[in-house]
């Protein structure tokens, strides 16, 4: 039997790849803030095939219940697998105006879902099986004018998830790091962005690249390139861009 | 939650808006908009979708399967829920919606305000008679819809305009089967291919129609039956995509008289059985992704009237037409369609009922307009899920009961807050 805790379970870029887990019978745990619309989603996933969906209390900027969450996915018998959706993005301009809201943005994208993370690695460990699914991002990959600090949170992020793959893949505990583009979703709604995907397309990517125990993924995959060229330019000359 | 601006499209793309678009994904979100109209994925092909210059709510996002009863076979969903998806997840479990509309993609608030039919009519009637509720969310309010009413009536086909479509409660039926058994025999002219459509027994019955035949061919096609049945076959392929709009001799027309030949002749001269995956069988065009983009950045339209059984004649003489404009495009179907319709403008009635599609060129759309021509003079109908072209006078001869659709939805929409563009062009909320 396979488990999933997913941080961030409201999140649209979540719903499809939940519902494809759901396809597969897997038990669901879906934490994040919004408990009553988390209730409605997950007997959406009990209708679409999941053997059991849960909602629990997850906020990035609060771990007091973290331990509390821990020791319930503990209870559970069988693979115990994680995903992290979570993260937000407050406009550059208004963090500039405002550096009081970088504690949170790192909260979100980075300090939150890493102190879940690091609390449930014992237990992955012990159990010597299971995947890690973080989701990062491609402006982790650069510190650019227009959003530096969700940036630097999710570069963060990633730095992160590249140690805990160092330490649970010796325990046989898989952990794949996914960069997305830019996502159709309530965050970008309006936005002309180059290279968009979608939810969906997501979902898809991500399963495909645990089926292939992929480190590192992008998505959608062009961007694997456009980064490749962005992080090749030298800072003198990164520093008069703005992209 | 608030709207974007936004260039969109129905399917055929040959229509287009511009104008504030929202989404939300979840109902309380959308308790927060002001009322504008609703769509789905814009499977429509003209401008049921559509709202150019005003606000418009995309209800893609509110998509989740709320609650399930065995016993009953009742399912209560959102409406932006693919039909699609409702087959995939319950066919395992022994349940199929009861009627489906040619693509999955349509959602389920798309199938009730055009109260789609599917290759089922025959038997099975219109979306709305499997209906057991519908939620409206009118002005500020949830309304609950029973059938029976003159609500439900104006709601089921009624385009949307007695309030946007929240949720709906869908009586399923027992899925007997997970894979088609697929009867596909030739039809070698218009008689055999009526004569065939006539003596089907099956429970699913559409004919594909080589709509570039002439002379002692015309007519000629393939009829496809369809029943459940148990067995294996191997799994769906990934769905290809169109990457990009086609040049416009992609549909020319000796490329569709060449394939249409093919495809003719790829069902032996005998008929033959086959094992469909179910998808395969419903919703044959979705393997193809924005298969719409084929016909190129202009567009395309789809021509799709029904008429009486006794107008058959009527029907074959609109079909020559078509044959000899060197026009048709090779999706062309013919159907035989029962008299089951829910809904004051449902587009149902017993009789015959053909679909063509055209690319939109000015030669096309005249073609287009003579067709709809001979429809009123064979006491025929259009359909508002295909028609882009057509004017109000033609229309209002067609559907007798748009005067009580029109009171209700005058009751149900003072302010007239959910016109579409196609509600306008066709004065349907005004004489």
């Amino acid at each position: 039997m396979q488990s999933w805790i997913i941080l961030g379970a409201g999140s649209e870029m979540a719903r499809p790849f939940l519902r494809r887990l759901a396809g597969t019978g897997a038990v669901l745990f879906l934490a994040g803030r919004n408990l009553a619309e988390l209730e409605t989603l997950a007997q959406d996933l009990r209708l679409r095939g999941a053997a059991a969906a849960e909602v629990l209390a997850f906020d990035a900027r609060d771990s007091a219940n973290y331990p509390a969450l821990v020791a319930r996915l503990a209870a559970c018998e069988g693979v115990l697998n994680a995903a992290s959706f979570v993260g937000s993005m407050p406009d550059q301009t208004a963090i500039d105006a405002d550096p009081g809201l970088i504690a949170g943005v790192i909260a979100d994208n980075f300090t939150g879902p890493a102190t879940f993370l690091s609390l449930l690695a014992p237990v992955l460990e012990a159990r010597g099986t299971g995947v890690v699914v973080g989701v990062g991002s491609v402006a982790g990959d650069r510190g650019r004018i227009g959003n530096y600090v969700y940036g630097a949170a999710k570069a963060g992020f990633a730095t992160y998830l590249s140690g805990l793959r160092n330490r649970l893949g010796r325990r046989g505990v898989h952990v794949m790091t996914v960069k997305p583009g830019p996502v159709e979703t309530r965050m970008t709604a309006g936005m002309k962005l180059p290279f968009m995907t979608t939810p969906e397309a997501v979902a898809e990517d991500i399963l495909t690249g645990l089926e292939k125990r992929r480190n590192v993924i992008y998505t959608a995959k062009i961007w694997g390139l456009v980064m490749r060229v962005i992080r090749a330019i030298p800072e003198p000359l990164f520093k008069k861009l703005s992209l | 939650m608030s709207f974007k601006h936004k260039d969109y499209a129905g399917w055929g793309r040959a229509l287009r808006a511009s104008g504030a678009v929202a989404r939300p994904d979840r109902a309380s979100a959308l308790a927060a908009l002001p009322a504008a109209p609703a769509f789905g994925m814009r499977r429509s092909y003209g401008d049921a979708a559509l709202n150019h210059g005003g606000r418009a709510i995309d209800m893609s996002g509110l998509d989740r399967f709320l609650a399930f009863d065995a016993g009953t076979g009742i399912l209560e969903l959102e409406a932006g829920v693919r039909i699609g998806d409702v087959a995939a997840a319950f066919a395992p479990r022994g349940f199929l919606p009861a009627v489906m509309p040619g693509t999955g993609f349509a959602t389920i608030g798309g199938c009730i305000a055009q109260d789609v039919h599917g290759k089922n009519h025959h038997h099975a009637g219109s979306f709305g008679a499997h209906l057991a509720e519908i939620t409206l969310w009118q002005g500020g309010n949830l309304v609950t819809v029973l059938p029976g009413t003159a609500l439900f009536r104006a709601t089921v086909g009624g385009l949307g305009q007695t309030g946007t479509i929240l949720r709906a409660k869908l009586r399923l039926a027992p899925c007997t089967g997970t894979v088609m058994l697929v009867t596909e025999r030739r039809a070698r002219d218009w008689e055999q291919h009526l004569s065939l459509l006539d003596s089907a027994t099956a429970t699913h019955a559409v004919g594909w129609i080589d709509a570039t035949a002439t002379g002692a061919q015309i007519g000629r096609g393939i009829v496809e039956e369809g029943e459940l049945a148990r067995g294996l076959v191997t799994q769906r392929p990934k769905a290809a995509k169109v990457p990009l709009d086609a040049p416009q001799f992609a549909l020319s027309a000796p490329v569709v008289r060449a394939f249409n030949a093919a495809y003719y002749a790829r069902v032996p001269a005998a008929g033959r059985t086959v094992l469909r995956p179910l998808a395969d069988f419903f919703f044959p065009l979705d393997r193809i992704l924005d298969w719409n983009r084929l016909y190129g950045k202009h567009g395309f339209h789809q021509f799709q009237c029904v008429v009486p059984l006794q107008a058959a004649g009527a029907l074959r003489k609109m079909l020559e037409r078509i044959a000899t404009s060197g026009l048709a495009s090779p999706l062309a179907v013919l159907k035989r369609m029962g008299p089951g319709r829910a809904g004051y403008l449902s587009f149902p009635m017993e009789g015959y009922t053909l679909a063509v599609d055209f690319p939109n060129r000015a030669a096309a759309r005249d073609l287009i307009r003579v067709l709809e021509e001979d429809t009123t003079d064979a006491g025929g109908r259009l359909y508002f899920a295909k028609d882009a072209l057509a004017e109000g006078a033609r229309i209002a001869a067609m559907y007798p009961e748009l005067d009580a659709w029109r009171q209700e939805v005058a009751k149900a929409d003072p302010a007239r807050a959910y016109e579409t563009d196609l509600v306008r062009r066709l004065k349907l909320r005004s004489p």
